[in-house]
């Protein structure tokens, strides 16, 4: 045993903290890279050089936070918009009852601080979408353990765009856990390399959703009563107004309505909980499941850093649901996949092209072989062949200047029937 | 740390930088620009540079609904095409597979929804609805019960709802052309 000295030492660090840890930094073993720095390189690179950002501080989070903490990873940053919710306490064990309606980021990293002396959590309340890419660009890696497929599908294409090919710190690895009761998966995505999330998009489970007709005349189950509420009754009864499921109010309005459509219909089993699970689509979580992803990503996330040993490459599945399965396997890029597929093209163009002009250049160019291209720059149309009000709409730019529609070095994006992805034209003016 | 430079640098068609758009914002202009839709439907923009929002006019030529201009609203949220457009009908009709608040039963606007499966074909699935109308996935109780005890009767009823008239104290909207 190593000896052990009082942890109140300002750095928080004491003799033998790192004990196990530095068994596999200080000596190359067989596997490792050539790129491995045995010894005092690699760790202080570990413990004072490396930022690491974790997205979520829920289920996963909660785990993530304390792995990389007592793995030696010393500046974490955690983002979440959520506050704490009295259901989370059952699993996400760094918050207290005390501690329900709170900001989970803030609270994740107030204990994660306390209880590992040395590190420094800076917690973020809000959403991802708050963070320019100066933010991100500032870390090493970033671990996520969410449970919106809307925000992975957001940082995956954020982090694809921040590559640039001058910077090669631009390039941070994504390491991305997800669970779903006994089932999950943890995968390495390094942008514009490998497979990244939007490639495997078509590998999602499909939403659980009710033919309306089934919820409207024959409900069978206490999910169709809740469905018929927020489907039907809510648009009918509210007009515009939006549901909002993090309304508890909202809910119990929901709740009502469906219990009486139960009582009409004879089924048992609506309640105030499954009410918010079936609109919100809760998964179950399980705590173990939670701890097996977040311990894989985590181990991911310091081989990364440390080059201690080989890297997922790059997804890893876990089914739990009969037996033990566990699958591992390298997911290939989508050539077609609209975040990191498609091809970027830099065009010269003089400053008396028309946007015709252009369109004309672009069908000329036989290793494009492009058919009836549309064209848009940052989400506006420039030119649509269809439908035959947008191509009107937008005909008139075909005579106008380029440079009047398209900054310097702005992107246009390029669709075809004749091409599987999107190309970009990025232009300069000469 | 990693380098993964030197491995991206051996990938050469790596090196590319995506607009900064949203993916689903390119799958709809492909959706749209590559709509292939016969004369009898019609695409709508209140507003030509919003495609996410706008409505589509079916008129169909041939079958029971024949005469009539029924109108659909399309609002496709930011995480097409995982999940599918939202389409309501807009007027008050009379049809087995539409309510009266204008929710539509067609399968791939919901439990049948692919990422592979594109506007044109919900426009398609739409239009198909006024030419075979399905009395076994009913929203409107009453339409699906006239259609199947008595086709004969159920027309004259379509004719009737298109020209704005009453079927068992519902006053439909009226939505012939002429």
């Amino acid at each position: 045993m190593a000896e052990v000295v009082a942890p109140n030492q300002p750095s928080g660090d004491w003799q033998g903290k790192y004990y196990h840890v530095d068994q596999v930094l200080e000596t190359p073993g067989p596997r490792t890279s050539d790129a491995f720095a045995a010894g005092d390189q690699v760790k202080g690179f570990l413990r004072n050089q490396s930022k690491i950002l974790v997205i979520g501080a829920g289920g996963l989070g909660c785990e993530i936070l304390a792995n990389l903490a007592l793995m030696g990873f010393k500046d974490i940053h955690v983002i979440d918009m959520d506050t704490i919710d009295i259901s989370n306490l059952n699993r996400q064990f760094l918050f207290r009852p005390k501690d329900v309606g709170k900001p989970k980021a803030t609270v994740a990293a107030e204990f994660v601080m306390q209880r590992v002396p040395g590190v420094t959590v800076t917690p973020y309340y809000g959403k991802i979408q708050d963070k320019d890419d100066d933010y991100y660009m500032q870390f090493n890696i970033v671990v996520c353990g969410l449970d919106s497929v809307e925000a992975r599908r957001w940082i995956n294409a954020t982090l694809v765009n921040l590559v640039d090919e001058s910077n090669p710190d631009s390039l941070k690895p994504l390491i991305d856990g997800g669970t779903e009761g006994f089932k999950g998966q943890a995968r390495v995505i390094f942008p514009g390399v490998t497979s990244c999330y939007e490639c495997s998009l078509d590998m999602l489970n499909k939403p659980v959703a009710f033919p309306i007709c089934t919820i409207a005349n024959t409900p069978r189950l206490p999910e169709h009563c809740i469905e018929w509420a927020s489907v039907l009754e809510w648009p009918r009864v509210h007009g515009s107004k939006k549901l909002d499921t993090d309304d508890p109010e909202h809910i119990t309005w929901l709740y009502n309505i469906a219990s009486t459509r139960a009582q009409e219909f004879k089924i048992e089993g609506v309640t105030w909980a499954l009410t918010q699970g079936v609109v919100k689509n809760i998964i179950p979580a399980i705590a173990s499941t939670n701890a097996i992803i977040a311990a894989s990503c985590c181990n991911e996330a310091f081989k990364l850093a440390t080059q201690c040993a080989p890297y997922l490459n790059n997804y890893f599945m876990f089914i739990g649901t009969e037996g033990i399965y566990s699958y591992t396997f390298e997911h290939q890029r989508r050539p077609e996949c609209p975040v990191c597929g498609g091809e970027t093209i830099d065009v010269q163009i003089g400053k008396e092209w028309t946007l015709e002009k252009l369109m004309e250049w672009l069908l000329e160019k036989q290793d494009i072989q492009i058919k009836k291209p549309s064209l848009s720059t940052d989400g506006k149309p420039l030119y649509y062949q269809g439908p035959p009000q947008l191509e009107e709409a937008t005909r008139p730019n075909l005579e106008k200047l380029l440079s009047d529609l398209v900054p310097n070095e702005g992107e246009i994006s390029v669709t075809s029937t004749s091409l599987p992805f999107t190309l970009t034209l990025r232009v300069t003016y000469t | 740390m990693i380098q993964i430079w030197n491995m991206k640098k051996k990938d050469s068609a790596a090196a590319k930088k995506k607009p900064k758009i949203g993916a689903a914002q390119i799958r709809v202009q492909k959706d749209l620009t590559e709509l292939d839709l016969p004369s009898t439907m019609k695409t709508v923009f209140a507003d030509p540079a919003d495609l996410l929002n706008f409505s589509l006019v079916i008129t169909p030529d041939e079958g029971m609904y024949v005469g009539g201009a029924f109108n659909f609203s399309f609002t496709i949220g930011p995480n097409y095409p995982h999940e599918p457009p939202k389409v309501k009908c807009t007027q008050k009709i009379y049809h087995p597979n539409v309510d009266l608040e204008g929710n539509v039963c067609l399968n791939i606007l919901r439990e049948d929804w692919k990422p592979v499966l594109n506007l044109n074909s919900v426009m398609v699935g739409l239009q198909y609805l006024f030419l075979e109308p399905n009395a076994e996935d009913p929203l409107n109780k009453e339409a699906a019960e006239d259609l199947r005890k008595n086709r004969e009767y159920f027309i004259s009823n379509v004719k009737s709802s298109l020209r704005g008239g009453a079927i068992r104290g519902v006053t439909y909207d009226r939505v012939q052309v002429k």
